[in-house]
């Protein structure tokens, strides 16, 4: 008996979508270090729809994957339906996540929504 | 595979195993019983009493069998403790960096009335002699400190501690799981009155440990029943564990010399290959630590992908992260050495024995480099680090 699901390992051991976009026009930051989970999510909003999704993650193994099945759910899809992702979906997508472990998915889901605030924030001013 | 977490538990030898199945097999009568069915169950008993007490400088008496090193813990600090209050000493000393089979247990009689002060161990995981003498009081009634650190591995001045706890008239327990069959034990030499120690972690099975418990040091039993280990601790004797036990420790006091050399000079090379990571540090103090105990933290990282990268490499070993212990904190040993939060979350312990080879650790300490860096270079930590938007702590 593993901890975490195959789809969980290998998201974690393979993770889509890791790194930085240098234009992203929405970043959002959630987590503190203290606690020892820090998401960080990069949107490319065109359209209104995510043209491209990125993330850094410090964090635990269901974190990282967390992270990276948020990304494949959310890219390409337009705006108004990323904003209804929940950590259950993320979850459900993984095959499920140990009790204790279900925080990174929670993280997950704000992070995204941290980035699509921060692009609410400021696509008036970018116009 | 290499098995590097021998602090969690290790594999049992051969021969504590063939003991064990033969005596399972063979002599499984109840040591109680009369008839020489049983009787011979005794002997079997009484020879690995015997031979437990010759390693560790005992005398035959002051040994008795329990289910582990926790039981054992729980029961020398509880007999100290209750001894105490018929005196109205009700102050205990010990350290912030326990185990929690002590910690827990001294929290437990804090709640029953008793004041406990607990010592700093400071960066190097170790106490400072003068501030146990300082903590000691009139009516302090027991000092238990352990043997090695369990996570860091790092040991203390147990003969010092001993002699100050015998010129202050106050009973010394130390719980020795981790230093039992690593490093020379003689009871009478480092002025202990009563040690813990848990057969799995030399090499013999789980669920059984013992307790040394000096003579006239008063003992009570935590379970009522019949006369087994002279009325000190009920219950059926697990006479194949029992035995098992004794042949390990045996095994490991035999070739002890050697394997220190041995071990040590493996430990020192994994832990010069790994301070070549930058932004690391080795937790505890360099010399004044066990054979085979490393542990790091490195900065920027968190233990639990560490650890299962690793794994997927063939590595297992272990971590204090909080995503590790099933709570919110990081392990309580690295924050008593003061270790902050930050850099807590990334670490890493090795506990490595005489199976492994310089080209095992060369190899562990290789993936070691590679997952960290592979880590840090999508860690949104290490990003700030490096821009300087966060300082670096290591």
């Amino acid at each position: 008996m593993a901890l975490y699901s195959e789809k969980v390992m290998d998201h974690f051991r393979n993770p889509r979508n890791v790194g930085v976009i240098e234009d992203a026009n929405g970043v959002g930051e959630v987590g503190n270090v203290k606690c020892g989970d820090i998401m960080k999510m990069y949107l490319k909003i065109e359209n209104d729809v995510v043209e491209d999704v990125k993330f850094e993650t410090f964090g635990c193994g269901s974190a990282i994957a967390s992270s990276s099945m948020a990304t494949e759910l959310i890219k390409g899809q337009p705006l108004e339906k990323v904003k209804e992702l929940t950590n259950k979906a993320v979850v459900e997508a993984l095959d499920g996540l140990p009790t204790h472990k279900i925080h990174c998915s929670v993280l997950a889901e704000e992070a995204i929504n941290a980035a699509i605030d921060d692009y609410e924030q400021h696509k008036d001013e970018n116009r | 595979m290499i098995y590097a977490d021998n602090a969690a538990t290790t594999k049992m030898s051969s021969k504590a195993l063939e003991k064990m199945t033969s005596v399972m097999t063979d002599i499984w009568g109840n040591p109680s019983s009369l008839y020489a069915h049983g009787q011979n169950a005794k002997e079997v008993l009484e020879d690995a009493r015997a031979e437990v007490a010759r390693l560790i400088g005992a005398d035959v008496s002051e040994i008795y069998f329990t289910s582990g090193g926790s039981e054992a813990d729980n029961q020398a600090i509880r007999s100290a403790a209750y001894a105490g209050k018929r005196k109205n000493k009700m102050h205990i000393i010990s350290t912030t960096f326990e185990h929690h089979a002590v910690l827990h247990t001294l929290n437990k009689l804090e709640k029953e009335g008793y004041e406990i002060t607990l010592l700093d161990v400071h960066e190097n995981g170790i106490i400072d002699l003068d501030e146990l003498r300082q903590a000691i009081r009139e009516d302090t009634c027991l000092v238990t400190i352990m043997y090695a650190n369990n996570e860091i591995g790092t040991i203390q001045p147990i003969k010092e501690i001993g002699e100050i706890c015998h010129e202050r008239g106050v009973i010394f327990h130390t719980d020795a799981v981790q230093a039992v069959g690593h490093i020379h034990i003689d009871v009478v030499e480092d002025n202990v009155d009563m040690l813990s120690a848990s057969g799995h972690k030399f090499n013999g099975p789980k669920g059984v440990g013992f307790l040394y418990c000096k003579k006239k040091t008063p003992l009570y039993n935590l379970i009522e029943g019949g006369a087994q280990e002279k009325g000190k601790r009920a219950g059926t004797e697990n006479v194949a564990a029992i035995a098992a036990m004794a042949e390990a420790l045996q095994e490991k006091s035999e070739n002890l010399e050697e394997s220190i050399s041995y071990i040590s000079g493996l430990r020192d090379r994994l832990i010069k290959g790994l301070k070549e990571i930058p932004h690391s540090v080795l937790n505890g103090d360099e010399t004044r630590r066990l054979p085979g105990t490393v542990n790091f933290c490195f900065e920027g990282i968190e233990g639990e992908s560490l650890l299962l990268l690793l794994d997927d490499r063939g590595i297992q070993a272990s971590s204090g992260s909080a995503c590790t212990s099933g709570s919110l904190d990081p392990s309580h040993v690295l924050l008593a050495i003061g270790r902050v939060h930050d850099v807590a979350h990334g670490s890493l312990r090795l506990s490595i024995d005489e199976e492994l080879t310089e080209d095992d650790v060369d190899y562990i300490i290789k993936n070691v480099k590679e997952v960290v860096e592979y880590l840090r270079n999508f860690s949104p930590v290490w990003r700030d680090l490096v821009s300087g938007k966060r300082e670096f702590i290591l």
